[in-house]
């Protein structure tokens, strides 16, 4: 079997296990496109474009374990939400016109577009929006984003147009929150199989394992989209994804995972490689609770010792990121931490002999069977033996890593991807994997959310994010890449795939 | 004759149900819990819960396996825990590309492995025996994807004259267009495939070639092409029959490797995924339809055989070869 093979399903799992959070849904619709390749002369209005990408929808509903790939495939483009998130990371209004927030911040009052159909041809109105919004937070909603959603109290429908949330609780993340949520038809059957949104295209046909084929809606409400269909055509082998591109079976691929692969399009003029900004972090998660990893200056030590830069560079080349701490450059809060814990053996023997530990110790790494980690692992290992600590490397696969890890919190230390956007806030819940415990931290992070403006939000965030890179509550390797290689005929396309939304309705070929 | 086939179907079923118990066992001895693939990061207790209530894998395993044999005698393959989706109707829209990759790999093997290992036998003492023989070897210890990803990089990326991969969305509403796609998987398995069946038609052929009786029928005065057509090539085919069902069988497994190198929709690539999200009722429900396959070609091999060779008449399993 190719040997690309199986890392590639243990990463889809992984992916699934850590992605769930995002694939939970979405909006859509974001004119925050920048795709690469100069539109030169006149596109092709009835073209269609193909789409190669290895995550497949496990089914097309995204309360129901769609994943990934029905977001990648639906957001923005079949399903539509309150409002959108713009590939540059904006929350934008979409359909919804308006939104009012009472004087005490728990009521919040929308208008809804007008005009807005959805693909059966039913009217949009302020019950399906009620209805959408209580199917992902149903009690047997499987979309991640329901425990966004706990401070609702109640939601009513003054008249077709009008739809007023009651909060529990502040929260200033709810209108971006809302961008998950898919406004789906509330007469809407057989959600698994088949759709009904308000997005610019219908489903045309899903042929699992295969293809699954967008067409655009005639009667949508906005700005049409820009290509006649869209087909998705999916891959379980990266290797097969590359040679659809070069062989015009595709034009873009939404997500490039094979550094490898990237030699044959970079140097050729007829595709362009889009090095976008992805939000998925690689994570060296210490367990915070346990010896020796209790102590900070033990985690600094660590995290000084490690040449990040080395790590990126052998594995992505002159693609990725490095990001110091938890945030992502697409998070309103981001800065740039990397000098916090500088790559300085000298300084991580100091701090390890000011911790108690001159002659080192040594750890067990949990290590998920599936690319990058084994490779990490191996580097960390060696840099740490130069500052005398010894590392086994235990591998694991992604399923052990769920029971072991994340559940039983049977571990000293971890390697884990972790995708979502602004999820800095998991630093704020000592009862998360990592057993992070510091007051202060979950204080900002809670009072964050309940701040009246997002200037407050951010700057109390900023203070967390700096605060956990200083505790060096875990080691943030690196940021992934977000790598979209496209046929140089085309443009409009997302270069960023926040949450792997692949906004579709922008791309023009020709 | 009607003895034997009753007795050959009752073995048919056992060994199916045997087959079945194997399977969910060695599933189930598989680490974690495939409710975990249901879960995303920030899942509370209550929901890991409610999750293994929802796909049954809280339930002692006696159970279970009663509750899977039951669906399936009313035919009903039950319902991916992932997808939440049936699994019989992907089964049945699968098997539209793994039955004609199966079959045309096959056949062509066939075709091209006779004549081959036959020239291969009466010729053993030429060059070009000795060649065939040689490059047969070599087959056997190539393995099926590389031979993809060759076939791949010379007719697909550098001479632009077949797909890469993938399959018609309309299936075979255009046969050509379907042929095309399965041309060069259907090329890479018979490759693989008949390098191990010439060997078999080699050797089968020799034995007969050394035969008394078709050195007894030559001093008799007939010609070399009218013994093998009376007595050689019924008796050489007897033990590359019972090889076929085994081949046809193997061929399946070689699909799956074949299917993710070209993008197919089809059972490999639908098992394989499978796999690897713990996906249990449609990992079982392939591999019973695969094993049901399976078992029915050796079914349809020893009757051939029966009917070849009168000699087999009366004993329950295949003849040793």
């Amino acid at each position: 079997m190719n040997r690309k093979t199986t890392p590639l399903f243990g990463a889809a799992i992984a992916l699934a296990l850590t992605l769930a959070a995002c694939g939970g849904g979405g909006d859509g619709g974001g004119t925050g496109t920048t795709g690469g390749g100069s539109p030169t002369g006149s596109s092709d209005g009835d073209a269609t474009i193909g789409v190669g990408s290895l995550y497949e929808p496990q089914n097309l509903d995204n309360t129901a374990g769609g994943g990934q790939g029905v977001t990648e495939a639906f957001n923005g483009n079949v399903y539509e939400g309150l409002f959108r998130l713009t590939d540059d990371g904006k929350v934008e209004n979409l359909l919804a016109e308006d939104y009012k927030v009472s004087e005490d911040g728990l009521t919040y009052t929308f208008t809804l577009r007008d005009g807005v159909k959805f693909h059966s041809g039913d009217p949009l109105t302020s019950a399906d929006v009620k209805y959408s919004i209580e199917k992902v937070t149903a009690k047997d909603s499987q979309s991640a984003r329901k425990s966004s959603f706990e401070a609702i109290k109640k939601i009513d429908t003054p008249d077709d147009h009008t739809l007023a949330v009651t909060l529990a609780d502040k929260s200033i993340s709810f209108v971006y929150n809302l961008s998950y949520v898919w406004v789906v038809n509330d007469t809407a059957k057989d959600l698994a199989t088949s759709e009904d949104g308000t997005g610019p295209y219908k489903l045309g046909a899903w042929k699992r394992g295969s293809t699954l084929s967008l067409d655009r809606f005639p009667g949508y409400w906005g700005t049409a989209a820009s290509n006649k269909q869209v087909v998705f055509h999916y891959f379980t082998d990266a290797a097969a994804l590359n040679n659809a591109l070069l062989t015009n079976a595709v034009d873009v691929v939404t997500s490039e995972q094979s550094p490898d692969a990237l030699a044959q399009f970079s140097g050729n003029p007829d595709y362009k490689v889009n090095n976008g900004k992805s939000t998925t972090k690689l994570l060296l998660a210490f367990n915070d609770r346990k010896a020796p990893f209790d102590k900070p200056l033990v985690r600094k030590a660590v995290s000084s010792a490690i040449d990040d830069k080395k790590l990126l560079t052998s594995i992505w080349g002159e693609y990725g990121t490095l990001i110091g701490s938890m945030v992502p450059p697409t998070d309103p809060w981001y800065e740039d931490l990397t000098s916090v814990n500088p790559y300085d053996v000298n300084l991580a023997k100091k701090e390890l002999s000011d911790a108690g530990y001159p002659n080192g110790f040594s750890f067990t790494l949990d290590t998920p069977n599936y690319d990058p980690h084994p490779t990490a692992a191996t580097f960390i290992k060696s840099e740490l033996a130069k500052v005398g600590v010894t590392v086994t490397i235990n591998v694991i696969t992604a399923d052990e890593w769920y029971t072991k890890v994340y559940k039983n919190r049977d571990f000293a230390a971890t390697l884990q991807e972790h995708v979502n956007d602004r999820d800095v806030v998991w630093y704020g819940d000592p009862d998360f994997y990592w057993g992070y415990d510091n007051p202060q931290v979950a204080a900002w992070v809670k009072e964050a959310e309940r701040s009246d403006t997002t200037e407050a939000q951010t700057e109390l965030l900023k203070k967390a994010n700096r605060q956990i890179a200083e505790d060096a509550a875990s080691d943030w390797l690196y940021l992934y890449p977000q790598i979209v290689v496209a046929s140089s005929k085309l443009s409009g396309y997302p270069v960023n795939g926040l949450n792997s939304q692949f906004y579709a309705y922008g791309i023009k070929k020709g | 004759m009607t003895t034997y086939l009753l007795r050959r179907m009752a073995f048919l079923v056992v060994s199916l149900l045997l087959a079945c118990a194997v399977l969910f066992l060695l599933l189930r001895l598989l680490p974690g819990d495939p409710a975990n693939s249901l879960l995303s990061v920030g899942a509370t207790p209550e929901q890991i819960a409610a999750a293994r209530h929802q796909i049954g894998s809280d339930r002692p395993l006696p159970e279970q396996f009663a509750t899977w044999l039951g669906q399936m005698a009313r035919l009903d393959l039950g319902t991916s825990f992932v997808s939440t989706l049936p699994v019989g109707p992907e089964i049945a829209a699968r098997l539209v590309v793994t039955v004609p990759l199966t079959l045309l790999s096959f056949l062509l093997a066939v075709v091209v492995a006779v004549p081959v290992g036959f020239v291969a036998a009466r010729r053993s003492d030429r060059w070009y025996g000795l060649l065939l023989n040689g490059v047969s070897q070599l087959g056997i210890a190539v393995p099926v994807f590389w031979v993809g990803m060759l076939l791949i990089w010379a007719f697909a990326l550098y001479f632009r004259i077949l797909p890469a991969g993938g399959f018609p969305q309309d299936d075979w509403a255009d046969p050509a267009d379907a042929i095309t796609s399965l041309a060069l998987p259907v090329v890479t398995v018979a490759l693989v495939m008949s390098a191990s069946l010439i060997r078999y038609v080699r050797s089968a052929t020799m034995d007969v070639l050394d035969s008394d009786y078709l050195r007894t029928f030559r001093a008799l005065g007939s010609s070399f092409p009218g013994a093998m057509w009376r007595h050689g090539l019924r008796n050489a085919a007897v033990p590359v029959i019972s090889v076929l069902g085994i081949e046809l069988a193997t061929t399946f497994l070689g699909a799956v490797v074949v299917e993710s190198v070209f993008a197919l929709p089809g059972l490999g690539s639908m098992l394989a995924k499978a796999i690897a999200q713990h996906d249990y009722p449609v990992v079982q429900g392939v591999l019973f339809v695969s094993t049901f396959g399976v078992l029915l070609i050796g079914f349809a091999a020893d009757l051939v055989q029966r009917i070849i060779d009168p000699r087999l008449r009366g004993t329950l399993s295949r003849s040793p070869r």
